[in-house]
């Protein structure tokens, strides 16, 4: 495959630049000595057609949600309604520059604040900050937020996190960058988090638990009640991942179930796209008790004027730019106007029913290692399908039925996982294609293993070593001279 | 690939070679045959000193990223720093030349808490 590079040493030109209207300088006039560049710089000069065909060449090779099913497990990566970019693209919108006097850019400044609110009232938090720019960011934020609410208090012996093992990946690593120790918490036979051993490891250096509800394995975590109620009578706090809020969107809201702070993934849940087509946005959601320790600048409305509140008190601090992916925020913010609490709660209610619709019908063909009616995903194993072949063939042949793998390896806790999670956006007709080509490959590991082996086929790109990728990574490019 | 007799198990997939007050210390076969290709071994400096049951390092593969824990408490005296360069090792020869670290030990009887290979075979078995 061609990359740009590879045409550079053509000579053709995009554009041809105007006569200048001002006296030429040279550049050694300009600019100092040690800063001017030696060599040529690697530009490839080509026309206005090379270019827009090579990238269109390119984009052809691409899957995205448009092209088809996308099952990836814990990413919630469902349909991005076209009437969402409409919306950011508005010049109001798309043209502000975020430096501009808060007077002039009042219109946007009430998205944001509007916005806030209606995440407060879909999880029944006291207020959230829209700062932070995706999910692991948020994490972070929350978990400054535990630490700076346990100074304030001046108990600094709190310097543990709990966590599942049945928690996102990013979770032990967002508590360890903050300064905090991780102790894992192990799961019971029934996938949810084992009572006695989060009693057993609850005292007064525990800062919080972070737990993803629903976890990993899709699974609802009955006895959230308990949980928070034992965590609270300790003194430590509850931190929810909503990365999976999808499962019960507009049916429970965290902040009833005892959560502290709960961050979104406005690119999963909310529609806005992800997975190379981010930016995304991870608003955190806070209790009242945490409500003075949230990022500056906050958005206020006084007397009808919405300003930008800079007042540090005991907040945290800035947590990004200006106030946060703000493009993100509107496509977000379309979505849930569009579908209002109706269409919020129906949005959950199918998702799930997909999860089980399919989980249902391939843990007839594929292990199912936590059978239970499960959330907006489920995870399969690919152990025992036949002999020496692994998940990852399954996942590989799956690109030669024309549609996205879904996670694999994850969560640790499944050997040979296959986490799938369809979305709401998906037909049954489409569901039913995606468990069809599951249980060809199931026949076909048995009676043609290398077709699996040797899988992707029909892919622009076949099977990559990722092995030696991993042990030997060239990260430049090796231009040719 | 067999589980020598002289070596000691732990349930989390180690195995220590326990000579006088020295124990050799690697990850099973079996451990290796879950993770797949390994790409990256970090082991802990010489000199750190770690309790039984301490994180030691991280063996990472295509698939995950594992921590290796402590079978047994001490001073780590040595690392094999022959994986920095062919982790691999740990997949072709992983109860010889895939050893990770050798630890002087600070109670040897802190092995009778381990498994014998046949008590280990028996768990594997059953996963």
């Amino acid at each position: 495959m061609r990359t740009i590079f590879d045409y550079r040493k053509r000579n053709g030109t995009g554009g041809i630049l105007p006569e200048l209207d001002v006296p030429a300088k040279k550049t050694t006039d300009l600019i100092p000595q040690d800063l001017i560049r030696q060599d040529k710089p690697r530009i490839p000069n080509l026309s206005e057609p090379e270019v827009v065909r090579h990238y269109t060449a390119l984009s052809k090779l691409n899957y995205g949600v448009d092209d088809g099913l996308y099952p990836l497990g814990s990413c919630t990566m469902k349909y991005n309604p076209k009437v969402n970019e409409d919306v950011a693209h508005l010049p109001g919108f798309a043209s502000i520059h975020p430096a501009v006097d808060p007077e002039l850019a009042q219109g946007s400044l009430s998205v944001v604040h509007k916005m806030s609110r209606l995440l407060c009232g879909i999880t029944g938090m006291a207020d959230v900050t829209l700062q932070p720019a995706a999910g692991a960011h948020g994490e972070i934020t929350g978990m400054f937020l535990l630490k700076r609410y346990f100074e304030a208090r001046g108990e600094t012996q709190r310097t543990r996190i709990l966590l599942p093992d049945s928690a996102h990946g990013t979770n032990p690593a967002s508590a360890a960058t903050a300064g905090f120790s991780v102790t894992e918490i192990r799961s019971g036979a029934d996938g949810l988090v084992d009572l006695n051993a989060l009693s057993g490891e609850l005292d007064e250096t525990v800062a919080g638990v972070m737990l993803t509800v629903p976890n990993t394995l899709g699974i609802f975590e009955e006895n959230i009640m308990k949980i928070t109620a034992m965590v609270h009578a300790t003194g430590g706090l509850c931190y929810f991942d909503g990365a999976n809020l999808n499962a019960f969107l507009g049916h429970a809201r965290p902040g009833d179930m005892g959560a502290d702070v709960f961050h979104f993934n406005l690119h999963k849940t909310m529609s806005a796209p992800h997975g190379g087509g981010g930016p995304g946005s991870g608003p955190v959601a806070v209790s009242e008790a945490l409500v003075p320790f949230l990022p500056v600048p906050r958005v206020r409305l006084d007397r009808g004027r919405y300003y930008l509140d800079w007042e540090k008190g005991q907040s945290i601090g800035s947590m990004h730019s200006f106030y946060g992916n703000f493009g993100v925020f509107l496509k977000a913010y379309t979505y849930i106007l569009t579908l209002g609490d109706e269409g919020l709660y129906e949005a959950g209610e199918n998702a799930v029913l997909n999860a089980n619709y399919l989980q249902e019908r391939l843990k007839k063909t594929y292990r199912l290692p936590y059978d239970r009616l499960c959330k907006h995903e489920f995870v399969l194993t690919g152990k025992g399908i036949a002999d020496g072949i692994s998940t990852l063939d399954i996942a590989k042949r799956l690109i030669d039925y024309g549609f996205h793998p879904p996670t694999i390896y994850f969560p640790l806790i499944v050997h040979e996982a296959l986490m799938i999670e369809p979305t709401e956006t998906e037909s049954r007709e489409t569901l039913d294609r995606f468990a069809e080509a599951l249980e060809k490959i199931a026949s076909e590991a048995q009676e043609n293993p290398d077709l699996l082996h040797n899988a992707p086929h029909t892919a622009p790109v076949r099977r990559l070593d990722q092995t030696r990728a991993a042990r030997n990574p060239i990260l430049t490019y090796p231009f040719g001279d | 690939m067999g589980y020598p007799a002289e070596y000691r198990y732990t349930k989390e997939h180690e195995w220590v070679d326990l000579d006088g007050t020295r124990a050799k210390v690697g990850i099973t076969d079996h451990a290796q045959s879950e993770l797949g290709d390994v790409v990256f071994v970090e082991l802990p400096a010489v000199g750190t000193t770690v309790n039984q049951g301490d994180t030691l390092g991280t063996v990472e593969s295509v698939k995950a990223v594992s921590d290796v824990f402590a079978p047994i408490g001490g001073k780590v005296v040595e690392v094999n720093s022959e994986l920095e360069s062919s982790p691999e090792t740990i997949n072709t020869d992983p109860h010889g030349a895939g050893w990770l670290v050798m630890i002087e030990v600070s109670d040897p009887s802190q092995v009778d808490s381990l498994l014998d290979s046949a008590a280990y075979e028996r768990i594997i078995a059953e996963e």
